[in-house]
């Protein structure tokens, strides 16, 4: 009960910094509708049929992955610049269930940008919202969010040691969306890159996602979501316990 | 003169230096390098599923661009940071030459987007088979430097619109952003509503782009002439009205009192 307490009100704290941020109403809405319109085009000027509601998916998809990336990335930065990270560790919880209503927030904040494109690919583009299966949509989509989430936490728990967390953040906006197949096929990709894709969960959310809006097979993706979420929430408490324990061993929990 | 040139070199690096102090390998390779490489790459696959444009048009396209990342948020940051790190204030009290410490500021940010924008076409020819042929290189050379130097001017104007506003990295990563929408980056300008290719032909970078991608498939540097020198002049005019915006923003600083306030 304190468990899930703790992770509505820090889910909710979380939820309002995010709200008050203009760096992330620029991440989670400018950025994917500016995305989503350079996609637009390049598939009108192109040859493949059919393809705007694909776009309007992925470049939301890439917007939920940004913000997440960028916001998880910095929770740990900012709790340093702001002195309230060792309050964080010192508190009873373990860190991981600290800081997984804070990524979850980042993941929620990045559903924006799906909403963000899909409106705007219908109002400017007229891209036809019907799903093929809207309640299967339903589902895939807060799966895909909280496996991001937890996506997320992992990442978050490794910059407790490495402090240039923005610049790691900066690396890997675009080899995300590349390896998971966002506005693309991997199959352009080498065959090397399919085992990346296939632990990545935006790889799986976005196909879970595409079946549910234009048909096909959702509950195989569905369920590898829900696997690689499962998995990066277990390695994050993991991770999070070791990466704390040397950074309090080594004395460089708070150095910037 | 030799005060003006000092000030301009050494004060410029300087500067450069002060206010770029936090950036190493560890920050630079992944940021300025390992960015622009997978912009090329996601744009360059984006671009074969929909079977839209030939890879070296993305190629020549992204390389240019990608000289914005260290010009358009290089100079913001080297004008507007003063601020931040709370030494306009000694910065203004100075006796320099104006010009030669705004203009100095874009010298270390210019070499940086040049090294950007080479590393990227060396990706571009590596990974993606881009091969423009060696007499295509001094003149790409050319328009590269022409067009860094026109993202610098404009990233002067955010600079100076960042010694008032309380969030110039909202305006610049917005200006960022739209510069890969509005300025033929990967979507030719035809293609887009005239109104959007219109605000394109404004910015920095569309003529460049346009002359590198024709230099790149065959032209001579004097068939590109008039593109290039629109984007010096599209230079100029963006470094002038930084200026003028520079001095606007530091005489009213200065009497209203603010400086250095947010």
């Amino acid at each position: 009960m304190n468990a899930l307490r703790l992770i509505w009100a820090g889910f909710r704290m979380n939820l309002k910094m995010l709200g008050t941020s203009s760096f992330f109403m620029l991440t989670a809405v400018v950025q994917p509708v500016i995305f989503a319109t350079v996609a637009y085009y390049m598939f009108r000027s192109g040859g493949r049929a059919g393809t705007l509601l694909y776009a309007s998916l992925g470049a939301g998809m890439m917007g939920v992955w940004s913000t997440t990336l960028f916001a998880s990335g910095g929770m740990i930065q900012w709790q340093r610049w702001q002195g309230t990270l060792e309050l964080g560790v010192a508190s009873p919880p373990t860190m991981g269930l600290l800081y997984l209503p804070f990524s979850l927030a980042n993941a929620f904040t990045g559903m924006y940008a799906l909403a963000a494109t899909l409106v705007w690919g219908r109002l400017v583009f007229g891209v036809p919202l019907r799903l093929a299966h809207p309640f299967q949509f339903a589902l895939a989509l807060p799966a895909t969010v909280i496996a991001l989430g937890l996506m997320g936490l992992v990442l978050a728990s490794t910059f407790v040691l490495y402090r240039n967390a923005n610049a790691l953040a900066n690396l890997l906006e675009y080899p995300v969306w590349i390896a998971s197949g966002l506005v693309f096929s991997t199959s352009l990709l080498p065959a090397w890159t399919r085992p990346i894709s296939w632990i990545l969960p935006p790889y799986w959310g976005i196909l879970a996602l595409r079946r549910a809006a234009l048909g096909g097979d959702v509950w195989g993706p569905l369920t590898m979501v829900l696997v690689a979420g499962a998995a990066y929430g277990v390695v994050s408490f993991f991770t999070f316990r070791v990466f704390e324990h040397r950074a309090r061993a080594r004395a460089t929990l708070s150095l910037t | 003169m030799t005060t003006f040139l000092r000030v301009f070199f050494v004060g410029g690096v300087i500067a450069f230096r002060g206010l770029f102090n936090w950036i190493r390998p560890a920050i630079y390779i992944p940021t300025m390098l390992g960015s622009p490489l997978f912009q090329l790459i996601f744009f360059t696959k984006l671009g074969q599923y929909a079977q839209a444009e030939s890879t070296d048009f993305y190629v020549v396209g992204n390389s240019v661009q990608v000289c914005a990342m260290a010009a358009v948020y290089g100079m913001t940051m080297a004008i507007s940071n003063e601020r931040q790190m709370q030494t306009l204030g000694p910065l203004l009290a100075s006796p320099a030459n104006r010009a030669a410490v705004f203009l100095g500021r874009g010298v270390p940010v210019l070499a940086n987007g040049l090294l950007v924008s080479a590393f990227t076409f060396a990706a571009g020819a590596v990974l993606l088979g881009f091969h423009p042929g060696l007499d295509a290189v001094p003149p790409l050379i050319v328009i590269v430097l022409v067009t860094v130097a026109s993202c610098t001017c404009f990233g002067m104007l955010l600079g100076s619109v960042g010694l008032r506003a309380k969030d110039v990295f909202f305006a610049s990563n917005l200006a960022y952003f739209l510069m890969l929408l509005l300025c033929g980056v990967n979507i030719p300008l035809d293609v887009l509503p005239g109104w959007m290719s219109a605000i394109g032909r404004c910015l920095p970078l569309t003529h460049g782009i346009a002359a590198a991608r024709e230099v790149a498939a065959g032209a001579s540097f004097a068939d590109v002439g008039g593109l290039v020198a629109t984007e010096a002049g599209i230079a100029a005019a963006y470094g002038a009205a930084g200026f003028l915006l520079f001095r606007f923003f530091e005489r009213e600083s200065r009497r209203s009192a603010v400086l250095d306030v947010y």
